[in-house]
């Protein structure tokens, strides 16, 4: 570990302990909630209320401020799994497993919500709430691997070998996202191409782009919320033996 | 490591002669399949001729998904996954061997079988060959990438429908090229980037799935 500085190994080390982590999270659990409220709010009134309407969708547009966020966020939480699932499996560290298996439901659930908002958009737009185009294709695959993510933690009943094995299956399957993203592209492509991460410009107007940003950094912050409340739950269940806990609790009380 | 190897080889190939009936099983299995499907959607020439390479490649699918469970299921009821565990030799490597044989025992009926049943669903001629190449190539990735579910799933009681959960979705990329490529060969076309991308997902699935696939096992064993 000679090639990392010392105070990031030190951070490290502070929040693998279970202890430190739990004050950490409630210290900073509060303003992570403000800032969310705060972004979701201009996110919301700016990009349903201020940004023009679009000449050929009208105001049907207006749902990829929430489609498209959320599926950002599906494929972003599936790489932090990954990497929490990797770090966990190298070094062994508690948290790292709790953090693969508190990913899991929250990336399965914006997978779903990009799914509904997309069909729902797909209704006016497409004249069908589904057709088979490659990206919802390897969206609902997506959320075939969360899913199964969560049914394999789930039947093992050991956990801490359960999240060995989860934290296994996010490797593969982040090997296996960008394989199954082409192939099912090259497969079939009927979805409006990238808008925004075109590489010279974007060719969406500004004013329409400010919101969404705006949308994608509070679902960032969501995320963290998230993740953050249901890893402290798990934590606690699974240290509930422990001395740092039942002190804690009887302070409490 | 070689030798240990071949001898795993071995054992499981005699094993496999000698319990002929658990070998035949997924073949069994797969031509029932496609025979309901005529019996499900109507014995019209064109639309058995348009639908042959999809239903011949999802029964293959599901025929090897159900093989799977036989590729550790005995060696760990009897005890001896833990004695390969034990052994000396890297764990990659023995379970690769495992692979080998289960794929020489499961997935090679399949290559005498499909091209048959192929026949049957009307499939063009010119697309036979190309169906017998994809096959060569899909079924050891089937018998690769399956490996990994069952390594995760094989100290559970009921790890059949979690296996599936966990491997069709990564079967995705070869079911789509695989019969992509069948059925523009069967149109006249030429399939050269389907099947060198084919060759491409074996190659990086034979260097890569045994790794999980041994981490796996010493997950479920420990």
């Amino acid at each position: 570990m000679s090639f990392v500085p010392a105070p990031i190994s030190r951070f490290f080390h502070r929040m693998a302990s279970p202890p430190h982590f739990y004050c950490l999270t409630n210290k900073l659990l509060p303003w992570l909630t403000v800032i969310f409220i705060l972004l979701l709010g201009y996110g919301l009134y700016a990009g349903l209320y201020l940004a023009p309407t679009d000449y050929q969708q009208g105001d049907s547009y207006r749902i990829i401020y929430v489609h498209v966020p959320a599926a950002w966020m599906s494929l972003f939480i599936y790489v932090v799994m990954a990497t929490a699932g990797a770090i966990g499996l190298i070094w062994r560290i508690k948290l790292a497993d709790i953090m693969v298996i508190c990913s899991a439901p929250i990336g399965a659930s914006f997978t779903f919500i990009a799914l509904v908002t997309g069909s729902l958009w797909g209704k006016p737009m497409w004249g069908t709430w589904w057709v088979w185009d490659a990206r919802l294709t390897s969206e609902l695959i997506l959320l075939f691997l969360y899913l199964g993510i969560i049914s394999l933690y789930g039947a093992i009943e050991d956990k801490r070998s359960a999240s060995r094995a989860v934290s296994i299956l996010a490797l593969v399957g982040v090997v296996n996202i960008p394989i199954i993203h082409y192939s099912v592209e090259w497969w079939n492509t009927l979805h409006q191409g990238p808008t925004v991460t075109k590489i010279d410009k974007p060719s969406i107007h500004i004013d329409m782009l400010i919101p969404l940003l705006v949308m994608a950094i509070a679902f960032k912050f969501y995320h963290l919320i998230a993740l953050l409340q249901a890893a402290k739950v798990e934590l606690l269940k699974r240290e509930q033996n422990s001395q740092w806990v039942k002190t804690m609790l009887e302070s409490e009380t | 490591m070689i030798s240990a190897f071949f001898a795993i080889v071995r054992r499981d190939l005699i094993l496999a002669v000698r319990l002929r009936a658990e070998a035949v099983n997924p073949v069994f299995f797969f031509i029932l399949v496609v025979t309901l499907f005529p019996l499900g959607i109507g014995a019209e020439t064109k639309l058995l001729q348009t639908m042959a390479t999809g239903i011949i490649w999802v029964s293959a699918l599901r025929a090897a998904m159900l093989s799977l469970d036989s590729l550790f299921r005995s060696d760990f009821d009897d005890g001896s996954l833990e004695q390969l565990l034990l052994s000396p030799h890297p764990l990659t490597i023995l379970v690769f061997a495992k692979i080998i044989a289960h794929w020489l025992v499961t997935g090679l009926p399949l290559l005498i079988v499909a091209p048959l049943l192929a026949v049957f669903l009307g499939l063009p001629q010119q697309a036979l060959g190309t169906l017998l190449i994809t096959l060569v190539l899909v079924t050891p990735v089937l018998s690769l990438i399956g490996s990994i579910g069952v390594a995760l799933t094989v100290g559970l009681r009921r790890g059949g429908m979690i296996l599936s959960l966990l491997v069709l979705p990564l079967y995705v990329p070869v079911l789509i090229f695989a019969s992509n490529a069948v059925a523009m060969a069967g149109n006249g076309y030429a399939v050269d980037a389907q099947i060198n991308i084919l060759i491409a997902i074996l190659l990086l699935s034979v260097v890569l799935a045994p790794l999980p696939a041994a981490a796996a096992l010493k997950m479920s064993m420990s």
